[in-house]
């Protein structure tokens, strides 16, 4: 599924997540000329601006109204092009959730939402601005595919991903700059497959399940903690939020007995939310903690400081880890009369 | 161009076996948004038996004319008109409303063949019609969509989103109606929510606006005719209806949007029916040519 990705690890650290997806929307339509644009005057904002540019022809700025963005994008798909839509996330996920739940959703059409200025990513623009409760809501339509990329190669193989495959597609990007985790450091081969979690570090005796940005901070908490205490710790990329990879969060249940879930989202209804399901439909206990925002507004701010005060970064997970593995956890090998 | 009078005729005697066929799905589910279906029912008419380029045997066709029923309320008239196109079976009408039938209240594009949007949330119809409507321009497709509105519905500030851009990327392909039948759930509409002055708002933003008598099938022709011209704005037909048209005990009475049909008035409403079509035929005999 990484077919179509055209970026080396040094483009992908010169441009913002955002650029890299219009690159990537830009190159996606030089091939298929079903694809069409749509944005509600944030065209340069989201970067889908780089696809009006190459084809003002299939590009439609309804100014700021994205209910019937939503609409017409639904219309259009109806009649056999595949829209991509972009807008901030806490617009496509709360403004116009009535024209992606009934329009799009219900309908089951080809409409591409790629949302952007995700979590907290646009700190200083205050909670009117984050998105902090999109997860929850795209993840509760049905037939809604919910990705949220770790870094901007990931975002190109999340579009290219979302073109190849039919159905409403919601995937969450940041503003600016993400860190890259799938560079040429990267020590592993990457493969980008929807609904599969990538095992970002191996580990046995902890397991940090993260999307997003969270993901680069908990690969780099893992390194940090492994040559401190000499812990093994496991981290999950769990790009796809719906369908989420089942099989990988109950093997790390199994294994390591000890979950930490971290994201750049409210705790209740995003990726936090959906591992506990799948552990608590399994009947399988475990040592868990959601890091992520507590039921609370975030503060205003610069992204970094912001996932540091809300102990999503490095030193947050590090902090999470050490705590979890001083909890007192039973550690029964046989799990089978446990339900 | 004005229908002719055969041409009339015909029209005004399937727009009967229609309103007949739509109180008999309401009287078959016990209940329905009757009053409402009733006062559109002349524009589906009209446009299923005269305008809409659609293919009986092929209802996938790329290049057919699009129809989005905005009012998605309405679907207890808009079923009758697709079984009696020959989309779905008739029989499936007598499943109206009930449990795991194809059909609710709003019809879903998923499982009613014709459908070409599934609507029900109110504000939802206008964008969804451009969309197709600029789908045409990038396919290069010169099919029209039609789109119709409830009055009510224009409270919806999203129906203003659309009407502006519809004028701003020149959606002449782009046909609407609306269903000024003057009432809603909880009273007339300008007691609810006021609309006037209801031409002039359209007007601004940017559409050419026609009003119409909404029970004419010849003046409902020659509003469509005009928009079908090429016409330099997108067109807006307000046409001007009664809610329950045909049935006298419903006739502008907001209290049927949505009312329950016994026995006994069913009865009362074929009678009606019945009148209210000779009347009709009478005008079509009086005023075709």
């Amino acid at each position: 599924m990484a077919g179509g990705l055209s970026y080396t690890a040094l483009e992908a650290t010169d441009l913002s997540t955002a650029e890299i997806y219009g690159q990537t929307l830009v190159e996606l339509g030089a091939e298929h000329k079903e694809i069409v644009g749509l944005s509600a005057d944030l065209a340069g904002s989201t970067k889908i601006g780089a696809f009006g540019k190459a084809y003002p022809d299939r590009f439609f700025n309804v100014g700021i109204a994205e209910q019937n963005m939503f609409g017409i994008a639904a219309g259009m798909a109806k009649a056999g092009l595949v829209p991509f839509v972009s807008t901030f996330s806490t617009f496509a996920s709360l403004r116009s959730a009535d024209q992606i739940h009934t329009d799009i959703c219900y309908q089951n059409i080809n409409v591409k939402t790629i949302a952007t200025h995700s979590g907290t990513s646009f700190g200083q623009a205050g909670s009117t601005h984050h998105a902090i409760c999109d997860m929850a809501v795209m993840r509760s339509l049905p037939n809604m595919t919910l990705i949220c990329p770790a870094d901007g190669v990931e975002t190109a193989a999340a579009v290219q991903a979302a073109y190849d495959n039919f159905g409403p597609y919601y995937i969450r990007i940041n503003r600016g700059f993400d860190r890259v985790l799938y560079g040429k450091d990267y020590p592993r081969e990457y493969k980008f497959e929807v609904g599969k979690a990538i095992e970002v570090n191996p580990g046995t005796d902890i397991t940090v399940i993260a999307c997003g940005s969270c993901v680069f901070q908990a690969y780099q908490a893992a390194k940090f903690l492994e040559e401190a205490d000499g812990l093994k710790v496991r981290v999950l990329d769990m790009h796809t939020i719906k369908p989420l990879d089942k099989e990988a969060v109950l093997k790390a249940v199994m294994d390591t007995r000890r979950i930490i879930t971290v994201e750049d989202h409210s705790v209740i209804g995003g990726l936090g939310s959906a591992v506990a399901e799948v552990m608590a439909e399994a009947g399988k206990g475990c040592a868990f903690t959601r890091l992520g925002l507590q039921d609370k507004f975030a503060p205003i701010g610069l992204h970094e400081d912001i996932m540091s005060m809300l102990g999503i970064d490095c030193n947050g997970i590090v902090n999470a880890v050490r705590e979890a593995m001083n909890k007192d956890f039973e550690e029964d090998d046989n799990w089978d009369d446990d339900v | 161009m004005a229908l002719t009078k055969k041409e009339w005729l015909a029209l005004e005697k399937k727009a009967d076996e229609l309103r007949n066929l739509c109180l008999d799905t309401t009287f078959w589910a016990g209940s329905g948004h009757i009053g409402g279906g009733m006062s559109c029912m002349d524009m589906l008419t009209i446009l299923y038996h005269k305008y809409l380029n659609i293919k009986a045997d092929d209802p996938n066709w790329a290049d057919r004319d699009r129809f989005i029923l905005s009012k998605g309320h309405s679907g207890i008239a808009y079923a009758p008109v697709l079984c009696d196109f020959g989309y779905n079976d008739k029989e499936q009408l007598k499943t109206f409303n009930l449990t795991n039938s194809k059909m609710g209240i709003h019809l879903d594009s998923n499982k009613v063949v014709g459908v070409d949007a599934s609507t029900g949330s109110l504000g939802h119809g206008l964008s969804i019609a451009l969309g197709t409507g600029l789908a045409a321009r990038v396919l290069g497709k010169d099919y029209k969509t039609y789109c119709i509105l409830g009055d009510g519905e224009c409270d919806e500030g999203s129906n203003w989103e659309a009407a502006m851009s519809i004028a701003a990327f020149k959606a002449t392909n782009v046909i609407t109606f609306v269903d000024r039948n003057k009432c809603m759930i909880d009273g007339r509409t300008e007691d609810v929510m006021p609309l006037e002055p209801f031409a002039d708002k359209w007007r601004a933003f940017g559409f050419h606006v026609i009003e119409v008598d909404g029970q004419n099938l010849n003046e409902l022709s020659e509003a469509i005719d005009y928009a079908l011209g090429e016409p330099d704005a997108p067109v807006m037909i307000i046409a001007d209806t009664i809610k329950g048209a045909g049935i006298d005990f419903m006739e502008d009475d907001y209290h049927w949007h949505y009312g329950a049909i016994d026995e006994e008035k069913y009865k009362l409403a074929k009678e009606s029916l019945k009148k209210y079509y000779a009347q009709r035929v009478a005008r079509a005999e009086k005023e075709g040519k």
